[in-house]
């Protein structure tokens, strides 16, 4: 293949070995947002907790989640 | 595996619930292979076990007649044999667990990392698959429903119950996580060919990693009960279309390709061509 495609996806996080990723999906999501807050809105170091949880995290969640920040409602230690 | 290309005889996997079936689907993930080879090492000492309880027993029902043995012994204590009898069933169980543990390692152990994320997603009756690899932003998946086609839609040659309009599209070689969860009920994503069976919780994300070794279409029911239409719900819908290393390229040009149109196009072919390759 001339130009290899790369797949890539969130990696297995040692803090998170079992099959449960609940937890996984939720840290990375907050850590996005708080690199957010520390790092400013254009980040580029952001953009890759963003592809994580992006991947892990279901549509609905996120969509639930975002509106819960917007709302002030959120349950996380952003 | 049972495809011979050298000799002209490509015989069809079994990939899905044959009818009057009892063995195994044939494996496609190392894991199942793992799993198949446990069953026959277990199996073993199953049968040994078996011939050799069947024989005393029928041994002492044969041998229980008033002519042939008309004085009953009254034995009540037998140090060697008590030793023997306590020790020997209990060596079995040992061989038994060196394969069986070493499967159960192997499962959880996590060698590499993923290349892909596919998102199953469990709604009664139906299931959602979230491709979100490539977003560049929330909203971006590509998802799509995956339904079980009904009797009366199904075209000649398709298996009534385990035929879904969009099916999963996948590479192979490669290795996947699985996410699977649910929006409503308890379900269960289980593909017998790849060994896979995960519990769709609400509220939890459940992880699975599989390697396909080959490609095919491979068939799942759900299996949890969620419902009236349970029995007619595809749990991976059919995992179908395991496409070589040609998937890469094709699908996924980066962030910037839109919805991998081989991808979409791939995922709807069941209706319009039925199973293409």
């Amino acid at each position: 293949m001339a130009d290899e495609i790369e797949l890539k996806t969130a990696p297995a996080d040692f803090r998170f070995p079992t099959t449960n990723q609940t937890r996984h999906c939720f840290t990375r999501y907050i850590e996005f947002h708080r690199c957010l807050a520390a790092k400013g809105e254009e980040s580029y170091e952001c953009a890759r907790f963003a592809k994580y949880y992006r991947s892990l995290c279901p549509g609905e969640w996120i969509e639930k989640w975002n509106e819960q920040r917007e709302n002030g409602t959120f349950p996380g230690p952003l | 595996m049972i495809v011979r290309e050298w000799l002209f005889l490509t015989i069809a996997a079994c990939d899905a619930a044959e009818p009057w079936q009892l063995g195994f689907q044939d494996a496609a993930t190392p894991m199942m292979q793992g799993i198949i080879d446990l069953h026959h090492d277990i199996f073993f000492f199953l049968i040994l076990i078996l011939v050799f309880v069947l024989r005393i027993l029928v041994r002492a029902l044969w041998h229980f007649h008033y002519q042939k043995n008309p004085i009953p012994q009254r034995i009540v204590h037998g140090t060697t044999i008590e030793i023997l009898r306590t020790i020997f069933p209990s060596i079995i169980p040992m061989f038994i667990a060196i394969p069986s543990f070493a499967l159960l390692y192997s499962m959880d152990e996590v060698v590499v990392d993923p290349a892909i994320t596919i998102k199953a997603i469990g709604h009664q009756w139906y299931r959602t698959y979230e491709y979100s690899d490539y977003n560049s932003s929330d909203e971006q998946s590509l998802t799509f429903d995956s339904y079980t086609i009904p009797e009366d839609d199904l075209e000649l040659g398709q298996s009534r119950l385990l035929e879904v309009d969009n099916r999963v599209v996948v590479p192979a070689k490669t290795h996947l996580r699985i996410i699977v969860t649910s929006a409503d009920v308890l379900h269960s994503w289980a593909v017998p060919s790849s060994g896979v069976k995960c519990d769709a919780v609400p509220g939890r994300l459940n992880q699975i990693s599989i390697s396909v070794q080959r490609e095919g279409v491979y068939y799942g029911q759900c299996s949890e009960i969620c419902g009236t239409n349970h029995a007619f719900t595809r749990a991976p819908g059919n995992i179908g279309r395991l496409l070589s290393p040609l998937w890469l390229s094709r699908t996924t040009r980066g962030a910037t390709h839109p919805r991998s149109k081989l991808l979409q196009r791939a995922a709807g072919a069941v209706g319009s061509q039925g199973a293409r390759q």
